[in-house]
């Protein structure tokens, strides 16, 4: 094989590869910088405060300011820790976050990876984010760490749970595992009233209270239940460990945000059918709905009370869990029996 | 470069760039930050005084039954993928044997249910 060859069957397609996941990368990054102040702006609003509004105009800077602090910050590992799971769990909690978005589809064709295992990679990644959290609690050798691991761990599998069945509905609709087939299946003439939203409605609750559980977000924070455990599995970290635990925590939000977009509100899809809204790009139509969901979550934040843990635990049990298998069923009969098979 | 390749390999990419960054973050204070470490600040959190006994404790056995409990269902759901992919194929025949797979499993929640694996207090 000649040079030129070499260079064009494998060396360009690489770069062409790197330069997409670098794009993605930044884009993502900055807006997560804006999701965390938009976050942090909502919840002062809602407590009638003014919120970040020192670094840059309107606090539009603050995320920025807030990295180069951590990254200067002094970086403790306590003597008792294992050191090495101690810098790992960071590690493997921000990779494993952003790893899911290599599947993600932002507007028609946009995707860094079209598997046609797209959902299911997104579902086992998602599932791994819990050994960063384990690993942080055990690695740190300390009481208030190690009770939030084991809480923690608790709680993300049993809405995982959830997920999974809610996940295997909108399936069975699509009758594809892939992420832009799931999208393209909602492109009905009804504009939003053709997307999973509306028929599927119950399980578009399901998946955003347990996405709220999965993402560790008030109100189901018990991990980092401030008046209990100070600040759960994260107490001993600082410097920029702890903020990789916060931006994983933030990346892996905006991915339950992006997942519920793409299975039940039509990914880049336009909710009106017709011009000039069709004139819009997807990736502005996807973005809009991925503030709308983020919005849902800041207010969650905002304005329930956390949940004690039982009661969190018997919610995920023993009401998410027979509904979700019961809609499983029902979805499958009227499929089956209803004349509506996946197309 | 064949199919699979192409499917994967940017995968593969994405997941090492997004390992760069992570790491870069991640040493980044050790070596630019001021580091002045002493004994009480390198000793565990424990709320004003010297932790007494070591954190790695027992713990309640019902965080090891919830996890019994996740990888039945789990599986479940995993089964579940490949069904509900070919539903439109596999015709009544596919549909009445799910539906028996997970009559199986209710019976076994009803029973969890009642023995009092969910309970949490």
């Amino acid at each position: 094989m000649t040079l030129t060859e070499i260079w064009s069957t494998y060396l360009w397609p690489l770069i062409i590869m790197v330069a997409q996941s670098l794009l993605l990368m930044v884009t993502l990054l900055i807006i997560i910088a804006y999701l965390l102040l938009a976050d942090r702006k909502i919840w002062a609003a809602v407590q009638i405060r003014r919120g970040p509004n020192v670094v840059g105009p309107f606090g539009l800077l603050q995320s920025f300011a807030d990295l180069i602090k951590f990254v200067v910050k002094e970086p403790i590992i306590p003597d008792g820790a294992n050191k090495g799971v101690f810098l790992l769990a960071p590690l493997i909690t921000t990779v494993l976050a952003l790893a899911a978005w290599a599947v993600i589809p932002v507007n028609a064709g946009w995707v860094i990876a079209n598997l046609n295992v797209g959902i299911l990679y997104v579902f086992a990644i998602s599932s791994l984010g819990v050994y960063g959290i384990i690993m942080a609690g055990w690695a740190s050798n300390s009481k208030y760490p190690f009770l939030a691991a084991l809480r923690s761990a608790a709680q993300m599998v049993s809405y995982e749970v959830s997920i999974g069945f809610v996940i295997i509905t909108v399936l069975l609709c699509v009758g594809s595992l892939n992420l832009t087939a799931v999208v393209e299946a909602q492109n009905g003439p009804y504009g939003m009233f053709s997307w999973y939203w509306l028929p599927l409605f119950p399980m578009f609750v399901i998946f955003i209270i347990s996405a709220m559980a999965e993402t560790n977000r008030p109100p189901f924070d018990l991990v980092e239940a401030e008046s209990e455990l100070v600040a759960g599995f994260m107490v001993e970290y600082s410097a920029s460990p702890y903020m990789l635990f916060m931006l994983g925590e933030y990346v892996a939000i905006t991915t339950m945000c992006a997942l519920a977009t793409i299975l039940f509100l039509g990914g880049w899809l336009s909710p009106i059918p017709f011009a000039p809204f069709t004139w819009v790009p997807g990736i502005v139509w996807f973005l809009l709905k991925v503030f709308f969901i983020f919005f849902i979550f800041a207010m969650a934040k905002a304005m329930v009370p956390r949940y004690r843990y039982d009661q969190l635990m018997r919610i995920g049990w023993k009401f998410f869990l027979p509904l979700s298998l019961a809609m499983v069923v029902i979805v499958a009969a009227v499929l089956q029996f209803g004349g509506l098979g996946p197309r | 470069m064949n199919q699979l390749l192409l499917d994967y390999l940017p995968l593969v990419v994405f997941i090492g760039v997004a390992l760069v960054l992570s790491l870069a973050l991640l040493v980044a204070p050790f070596i630019v930050a001021y580091s002045a470490p002493d004994p009480i600040k390198l000793s565990a959190y424990e709320c004003g005084f010297n932790p007494f006994d070591d954190a790695r404790m027992k713990f309640d056995v019902r965080f090891y039954l919830v996890a019994i409990l996740f990888i039945i269902f789990d599986l479940e759901v995993a089964f579940l993928f490949p069904w509900a992919v070919a539903f439109g194929k596999i015709g009544l025949y596919g549909f009445w044997s799910m539906m028996i797979f997970l009559a199986v499993l209710t019976i076994g929640f009803a029973y969890e249910w009642k023995k009092g694996a969910l309970e949490w207090d």
